[in-house]
């Protein structure tokens, strides 16, 4: 080995704990980057190929009924390359020992063969025999969850009767990735599914012969998907068409797409901040060493080596500190990576999620590593290779200290000699106090930054789920009734309180803005389900129009006073210029809101109700779930109180992994910082350090000089850190936020508080780590030392 | 082997050398027109008060520093014309140095310390056979933390004269020993002048050690003040201290 390198190789052991401490700092950039974009990666590269192998359509409509003809004129429409018209519809089950009620989507299959659209992926068993009226099969999720097998049997009210139907297969469908029954966001997989049925019973059951109310297309290439939709929705107009929609909004498709956005949004927020503090860190390490090995790199000139040759030395030793924190990143961001796709297999049903490793997210993590520590090394070596050799050799002039208004300050406030030094120090070299500074500040902002997501979460969920929602149960009507089904509902078993609901279909535009959302319509006096302003209190209905979500109105341009244009997608089919009355927040789905008496009036229809609100008696649950089974009137359940249980539940039961994961990255950057700082500290005082103990300071007094004055950076930085952190947590929310959940901008002092605590307190331990250094110094060598 | 200025080439001729340090209110004259050749193998000694500007000669004429006024020729090269990149070159191929602080790295051993000049050397020694000169080949592994200062003074020179330098320039090489070790950096010194032909300039206060030299230079602010010839130069072990 030539000698430079092996100078290299023990320079490099010698300082390994701080070269450590960057080099976690810096796998900690890399490794989010390839864990997010890892996984990002796998989801889309599995998403795509499935989508492309199943044929997963282009763009999606219901309606109430449309004769079988009108699939030929769909297809004609221009850039419809295929068309699967099928029959879909919402239906409630009766499962063995559940009490309450489940729900499922049942989906047609094709009289013959297997669909040409969203082919299911047969996953165990058979697809039901089309002549067989009482065959099914069901997604695979569900039915595990269920614990259905192949030739088990369960109950379903399909159009109004119940039936028995038997399992003959389980299947999984690109349709189906992300399931969640509409109105919960939430998945449940026992409680709702999916249940393909032969066409032939499907239109029996539901009385749609020769008809269908659903159908798929799929494009040609560069196919237009606005004209298309727009050609379609004329041709279902008339047979009750809702308003065809492209993937984005197919829910399971766009639930995916969010993920992926969320993902590609932490790539972009958090690594940049990791490999800029490691960037400083090396500049810091390196040029401290540099200055310790100034007399070396005068000889190193004298004998001959060329300034260049010199310069690659020191950064081939950052160059190591890069490779190594780029090789422990990749193999922790894989690893994790593997592991967040397990989560995410979870939740989302693909027929197989193998990570597949990124390679631009490997070459860019490791470029940018490297470009990190490279450029952090090249200022500190740059200023020593410039010196020349005679003047290299010689020892630095020693640090210049002038009195000034910090002295002035000192004696006012008739501070410690110790506490001069500690001032004194952090004013002569404020280059490297403001690293320490910034970088404990990054450290405190990625866990604001961070922590904020439950912060939001927690509103988000108390918004959704306890201030909006307070019902139990919501029950889906097959179709709206007049009012007096509410005295209906009463009378069901253990009901104290119930409340009309109503939601229609509408497309909003704004100019050539437009947006296809449901309106619901709320009475005065609603106490279930309430809407909230901005800042979270519930609303009086305005009597005259509509009150938007903030991300609506901004997404439609629209502000409160101004006009839109409400078409109405069920009967009448009309189409309104309706005000904005007022902005609202939503954080999960979208709705557009309005007085009842109003809507009514504008429908010219007496009111009614599709949906029923109703709070009720615990006791009664089992009699009032059989009662909701047999009532065909009732086409869906949403069980709002399990919801919550649910829902409680599987936050506390990632909390602790999700705080853990993130306070380990906030540490690693305060370890890096508050470790390298001190230890730096602690080498060039080291000779005025032991001077203290000579004149007879303890061993405490002497560490305070040392401890304090990292401790000082610290606690000056952390308010840094809250601003900090409080503009990261602003991006991450816009980029975290998509059309179904928009995540709003709440950092709560509990967030502040902790981030601080786990810095300060890091800090102090690092600190105090080198602090046994200094006690184990050794008084007379130190003073001997040169410099 | 005995050179004078009449039998012998010069190796380095320098003509009106200045050297000015700081500016304004500050400024320090180093030197101040300093007219001086070296010779193919002589060995010359260096005398004068500190401060005097010894080290600064030295440095030029080891291109460790530039004039800022004057020319250095070595051999035929005008040296104060070179660039930063042919100075390294200059250095590498042609001058080895000794200091008063060894200057070894710390971090690697004896044998190390002198590989890191015969890697980028033309015609090396090997670092065994150079440190053998020096008689240190007992202590080849060896940190400089495990090594006294005059061992780590011959392992300095070993360094020095393991890429076979036109000259060997010593400032002050056993400032920092006692009597008895100055002896022994002395004569490896010596030895090496006398077996290798390099020509070799050396710093030093102590006045006894002028007798070893063929010629004694002093110097006096800045200045050349006298020349002396030494005839009969002795051994370094008859040179009382
Ligand atoms: N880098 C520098 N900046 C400013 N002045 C300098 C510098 N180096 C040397 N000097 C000054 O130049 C003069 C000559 O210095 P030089 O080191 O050559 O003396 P010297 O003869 O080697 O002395 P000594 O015997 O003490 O080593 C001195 O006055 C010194 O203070
Ligand atoms: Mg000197």
């Amino acid at each position: 080995m030539r000698a430079l390198d092996a100078k290299l190789l023990r320079d490099l052991r010698r300082i390994w704990a701080q070269s450590l401490a960057i080099a976690l700092v810096l796998a900690c950039g890399v490794a989010v980057l390839v864990l997010a974009h890892g996984t990002q990666t796998t989801l889309s590269q599995t998403r795509d190929a499935y989508y492309e192998r199943n044929r997963f359509a282009d763009v999606f409509a219901s309606a109430t009924r449309a004769p079988e003809q009108l699939t030929e004129e769909i297809a004609r429409i221009d850039g419809v390359a295929q068309v699967q018209t099928r029959i879909s519809k919402q239906v409630i089950l009766d499962m063995e020992g559940m009490v309450e009620p489940a729900m499922a989507r049942l989906v047609s299959l094709p009289v013959a063969g297997a669909p040409v659209l969203n082919v299911p992926l047969v996953r165990a068993g058979r697809l039901p025999d089309p002549l067989r009226p009482d065959e099914v099969a069901l997604s695979a999720p569900f039915a595990r969850a269920n614990d259905l097998r192949a030739g088990d049997s369960f109950r379903a009210i399909l159009g109004g009767r119940m039936r028995e139907l038997t399992v003959t297969g389980l299947l999984l469908s690109p349709e189906f990735i992300y399931t969640i029954s509409p109105g919960t966001m939430i998945p449940d997989d026992r409680r709702f599914g999916i249940i393909w049925m032969g066409r032939a019973a499907a239109a029996a059951a539901f009385d749609l012969e020769g008809a269908f109310n659903d159908v798929a297309l799929r494009l040609t290439r560069g196919a237009s998907v606005d004209a298309v939709i727009a050609a379609l929705d004329d041709l279902l107009a008339p047979y009750g068409g809702t308003g065809a929609q492209g993937r984005d909004g197919q829910m399971s498709h766009a639930f995916l797409q969010g993920e992926m956005d969320q993902l590609a949004a932490i790539a972009v927020v958090l690594p940049p901040i990791f490999l800029i503090v490691s960037a400083f860190l090396v500049n810091m390490v390196l040029g401290r060493l540099i200055a310790q090995e100034r007399a070396q790199i005068g000889l190193m000139k004298a004998v001959g080596y060329r300034t260049g040759e010199i310069g690659w030395h020191y950064l081939k030793m950052s160059a190591g500190i890069g490779v190594g924190g780029v090789l422990l990143g990749w193999g922790v961001g894989f690893w994790l990576s593997g592991l967040m796709t397990g989560l995410y297999a979870q939740y989302f049903s693909f027929p197989y999620l193998v990570p597949v490793p990124s390679t631009w997210a490997f070459a860019v993590s490791a470029a940018m590593g490297l470009a990190a520590v490279l450029v952090g090394a090249l200022r500190a070596v740059a200023r020593m290779v410039r010196l020349s050799p005679a003047e290299a050799m010689q020892p630095p002039a020693p640090p210049h200290f002038r009195r000034g208004w910090a002295d002035r300050l000192g004696e006012t406030l008739r501070l410690r000699q110790t506490s001069m030094m500690i001032l004194r120090s952090i004013l002569r070299w404020p280059g490297r106090a403001a690293v320490t500074l910034l970088g404990v500040a990054a450290s405190v902002s990625v866990l604001v930054a961070s922590f904020f997501s439950f912060d939001a979460m927690d509103v988000v969920i108390d918004e959704a789920f306890f201030q909006t929602n307070r019902q139990d149960v919501t029950l889906v009507l097959a179709s709206a009734r007049g009012t007096d089904v509410l005295q209906d509902a009463l009378a069901l078993p253990g009901v104290m309180q119930v409340e009309a609901g109503f939601s229609t279909p509408v497309r909003l535009s704004a100019g050539p803005r437009e947006d296809l959302v449901s309106l619901e319509a709320h009475g005065p006096g609603d106490q279930l389900v309430r809407v909230l302003d901005q800042s979270g209190r519930a609303v009086a209905m305005p009597p005259q129009g509509l009150l938007l979500p903030d991300t609506l109105a901004a997404e439609l341009g629209v502000r409160p006073g101004e006009l839109l244009q409400v078409e109405f997608l069920a009967p009448p089919r009309e189409t309104h210029m309706i005000p904005v009355s007022a902005v609202t927040r939503q954080s999960l789905g979208q709705a557009a809101h309005m007085s009842r008496a109003a809507l009514f009036e504008l429908m010219r229809v007496a009111p009614q109700v599709n949906r029923i609100n109703v709070t009720f008696d615990g006791h009664a649950l089992a009699d009032l779930y059989a009662r909701v089974k047999e009532t065909p009137a009732i086409s869906g359940v949403l069980l709002w109180s399990d919801l919550r249980r649910q829902l409680t539940a599987q936050i506390e039961q990632n909390l602790l992994t999700m705080v853990f994961a993130y306070s380990v990255l906030g540490i690693l950057i305060t370890v890096g910082v508050v470790y390298n700082a001190a230890r730096i500290q602690l080498s060039e005082r080291a000779h005025e350090l032991a001077s203290l103990r000579v004149l007879g300071f303890s061993r405490a007094e002497v560490g305070f000089v040392l401890v304090g004055e990292i401790m000082v950076l610290t606690l000056a930085a952390v308010p840094v850190g809250w601003v900090l952190g409080y503009a990261f947590a602003a991006l991450t929310a816009g980029g975290l936020s998509t059309e179904l959940v928009s995540i709003p901008l709440v950092v709560s002092v509990r967030t502040y508080a902790t981030a601080a605590l786990i810095v300060v307190v890091s800090a102090l331990v690092s600190a105090l780590m080198v602090r046994r250094r200094l006690d184990r110094i050794d008084i007379v060598s130190a003073l001997k030392q040169k410099e | 082997m005995s050179q004078t200025e009449d039998s012998g080439k010069p190796v380095y001729r320098a003509v009106g050398l200045t050297k000015v340090y700081g500016s304004g209110a500050a400024e320090v004259h180093a030197l101040r027109g300093v007219d001086l050749e070296l010779f193919e193998g002589e060995r010359v000694v260096l005398l004068g008060a500190s401060g005097s500007g010894k080290s600064t000669l030295l440095n030029i004429l080891g291109a460790l520093d530039t004039p800022t006024a004057g020319q250095v020729f070595f051999r035929d090269r005008e040296l104060t014309k070179l660039s930063d990149r042919a100075l390294t070159a200059f250095r590498r191929d042609h001058v080895g140095f000794v200091f008063q602080f060894y200057n070894l790295v710390p971090s690697l051993t004896a044998r190390e310390n002198v590989a890191l000049v015969t890697e980028i050397a033309r015609a090396p020694m090997r670092p065994e056979e150079a440190l053998e000169r020096v008689g240190l080949s007992a202590r080849l592994d060896h940190f400089p933390a495990q090594m006294s200062g005059g061992e780590q003074q011959r392992v300095a020179i070993a360094r020095a004269i393991a890429k076979r330098p036109d000259v060997l320039l010593c400032d002050e090489p056993t400032g920092a020993l006692d009597s008895k070790t100055g002896v022994q950096v002395l004569e490896v010194l010596v030895s090496v002048n006398e077996d290798l032909g390099t020509t070799t300039a050396l710093i030093t206060h102590n006045m006894a050690t002028r007798k070893i030299a063929h010629r004694v230079i002093h110097l006096a602010d800045g200045l050349v003040a006298k020349v002396e010839r030494n005839d009969a130069p002795v051994p370094p072990a008859q040179v009382s201290w």
